[in-house]
């Protein structure tokens, strides 16, 4: 069993709102946060979520090279909830060493790309020359952009497994704090619209001209969305408050079956649920919620389905969000997991949104309307190109599980 | 503070004059000079024939080390948890996306957006080999091998018996080689393990430094390529592997720290 850690601090930015409160508001008031496209020069019939005052966010006059909208989004949720602070206070306890970061991201800043390669000189072909390319356009130039803004110097790195990346940072940040690598990591997912996901996904036939509707009878694929999301994780006390959400497991696997499809069985994601109820210690029965990766499209509801009754029966009570936050892909793993600590915090299991006719070969225990109910132990299902799979189990207070 | 271990049982290895770990071997040991003929990257045999049409220099890249890394050791792929890391993943399905979104209409393929996330060379290869084990996709753009150790050992540390790390890196298209300036593909694979082994190259403990300074290549051909190319960053390490010469290595890490490897044989 992996030792408990506690998500001491944490906030999450999207289409919803900024910060806690404002997500918290649209959960319960089951408001969605999805618009129709009308981002930057896109023309598209499909619904994002986009997030609110990006634009006018400044970074720093030090930290300009890592100008582009993932560094601003990223820096607009650190600002949230008081976030930034309680980054600073962990460095004043622990120092700069011993502070990891572990941000997931799929497209970084490649916006700022897609907009120069339509400004190439018309002679040479090159790329203008303000283009930076390790500030904006690499994977790592978010988590370079957040270390530098916090003066870190403890290990950092993104973690790029497409849809799961910012799941896959609880687990990587929980294996080097037991390692005893770091005392503290500051782990999160940053993904910003661009028009690679929007024409990628429309090119792949899976987006939807309405809202996204998971697990309805004609669902016809997902809600594009950007999202920063981010939790500050040490280990757990040996008695935690009562209020206190802790992260009790992670489980990964591999479909090894199809670069954009899951496996239609949902076997691979089967196996990172068992996984992450075995690193806990703890049993299916003990699950009071599952926060779905529902996409809306009909081959990943269908699979996670599957996958959900076959280890949980048709009992648990189950949810996609993206119907209301819509899928921020790279950053979906960490929104949802904070999205999964506020249900605990506040007694909340958020029905999903959108869904007009269930799907009658889909027999988990979908929600639509929220119930209010004392949550102990939560999973959460993310699901990625590749076939990279994760789910994490979150609970609440000493005797979160078990 | 308890430290990061590891046991390396086998090495793949590609790159620019590099063809395989044996052929490298002589060169890093200073049995034969160091030639940087342009990297020779071999179709994957392991993927259907599809994906292997689909995938681009870098995938085959990685695909060509982790192979080679198993097929030394004689291990099976099926069982192994996997780390990728890459400083920029696949520069030329990224220009070709790039392009089309520049052009009216806008239209991407569908294959190549697939193809644009960065863990798409784990997704290749859990597929060509049948793997349904844990992998994860890390970029930490220069620093990615140094990411890529901490997890690998991380994840021994945390239970894992044995893990494949691939290290891999191509070169990519005008314009943006311009601005990323990586001269040609180059990958390493390492088979790491938890538990000691009669058969191993080298036994390795990872310790984060600010002081040491990296550890340089002796030769020129070797140490320009270890500058140029992220992935080559773990060049000393392989170089020590090579020689069967026990001591302190210090690779490339992050701004301000390294990472200081001693490795007994």
């Amino acid at each position: 069993m992996t030792p408990a850690l506690q998500l001491t601090h944490f906030t999450a930015s999207s289409c919803l709102g900024q910060g806690i409160e404002p997500t918290l508001a649209a959960l319960q008031q089951a408001r969605s946060g999805l618009s129709p496209c009308r981002f930057e020069s896109v023309e598209l019939p499909t619904w994002i979520g986009q997030v609110a005052g990006v634009d006018a966010v400044r970074l720093p006059s030090s930290l300009q090279r890592f100008d582009c909208r993932n560094s601003r989004l990223a820096l607009l949720a650190l600002g949230q909830d008081r976030f930034d602070q309680a980054v600073r206070a962990a460095i004043a306890r622990y120092g700069a060493r011993r502070v990891g970061l572990y941000l997931g991201t799929s497209t970084s800043g490649i916006l700022t790309t897609e907009i120069a390669y339509r400004q190439l000189d018309p002679v040479t072909g090159a790329l203008p020359p303000e283009f930076d390319y390790a500030g904006t356009h690499n994977s790592f130039s978010v988590v370079d952009f957040v270390a530098q803004l916090f003066d870190l110097a403890g290990p950092a790195v993104a973690v790029c497994t497409a849809c799961s990346s910012s799941a896959k940072v609880f687990a990587a940040a929980q294996r080097m704090i037991a390692a005893d690598q770091i005392d503290a990591a500051i782990v999160g997912g940053v993904d910003s619209l661009c028009l690679t996901t929007l024409y990628g996904f429309h090119a792949l036939q899976l987006t939807s001209r309405q809202p996204c509707r998971p697990f309805d009878r004609a669902r016809d694929g997902l809600s594009i969305a950007e999202a920063a999301a981010f939790a500050l994780l040490e280990r757990a006390p040996q008695h935690p408050d009562d209020n206190a959400v802790l992260m009790l497991g992670a489980g990964e696997s591999s479909d090894a079956y199809h670069m954009s499809s899951p496996q239609p069985d949902g076997a691979g994601a089967l196996e990172a649920m068992r996984a992450a109820l075995a690193a806990a210690g703890v049993s299916a029965g003990a699950v009071d919620y599952i926060n779905l990766h529902g996409t809306g499209t009909p081959s990943n509801d269908s699979a996670e389905s599957r996958a959900v009754t076959a280890l949980f029966g048709d009992v648990t009570p189950c949810s996609s969000t993206k119907g209301a936050t819509g899928h921020a892909l790279g950053a979906a793993g960490a929104l949802e997991a904070v999205i999964c600590a506020i249900a605990l915090q506040s007694s909340l299991l958020p029905g999903g949104l959108h869904r007009r006719e269930p799907d009658p070969t889909l027999t988990l225990n979908y929600l639509d309307r929220n119930q209010g109910a004392t949550l102990r132990c939560v999973l959460s299902n993310s699901f990625g190109f590749g076939g990279a799979n994760c789910s994490l189990l979150f609970g609440r207070g000493a005797r979160a599980d078990r | 503070m308890s430290r990061l271990n590891a046991v390396i049982t086998s090495v793949g290895l590609l790159g620019p004059g590099i063809r395989g770990w044996e052929d490298a071997r002589e060169v890093l040991n200073g049995q034969r000079a160091y030639g940087g003929q342009r990297t020779v990257i071999p179709p994957a045999a392991a993927l259907p024939p599809a994906e292997r049409r689909r995938a681009g220099r870098v995938i085959h890249t990685a695909l060509a080390v982790g192979a080679e890394a198993l097929a030394h050791a004689g291990a099976d792929a099926g069982t192994l948890p996997m780390v990728f890391a890459s400083s920029g993943g696949d520069g030329d399905n990224c220009h070709e996306i790039c392009v089309a979104l520049a052009a009216e209409p806008r239209q991407i393929s569908p294959t190549r957006f697939t193809n644009s996330v960065h863990n798409a060379a784990a997704g290749y290869w859990s597929i060509a080999h049948g793997c349904r084990e844990a992998s994860t996709a890390l970029c930490a753009g220069d620093a990615s091998v140094g990411a890529g150790l901490l997890e690998a050992c991380a994840q021994l540390a945390s239970g894992a018996g044995r893990v494949l790390l691939l290290c891999y890196d191509a070169d990519y298209p005008p314009p943006l080689r311009a601005k990323q300036p990586v001269p040609d593909a180059f990958g390493a694979a390492l088979l790491l393990q938890r538990a000691p082994a009669a058969d191993r190259l080298a036994t390795i403990t990872l310790e984060l430094s600010d002081t040491l300074p990296a550890t340089a290549m002796s030769d020129t051909g070797l140490e320009a390529l270890r500058r140029m190319i992220p992935a080559a960053r773990c060049l000393p390490l392989l170089q020590s592997l090579a020689r069967q010469r026990a001591g302190t290595v210090v690779l490339d890490y992050l701004r301000g720290v390294q990472l200081a490897i001693e490795v007994r044989t």
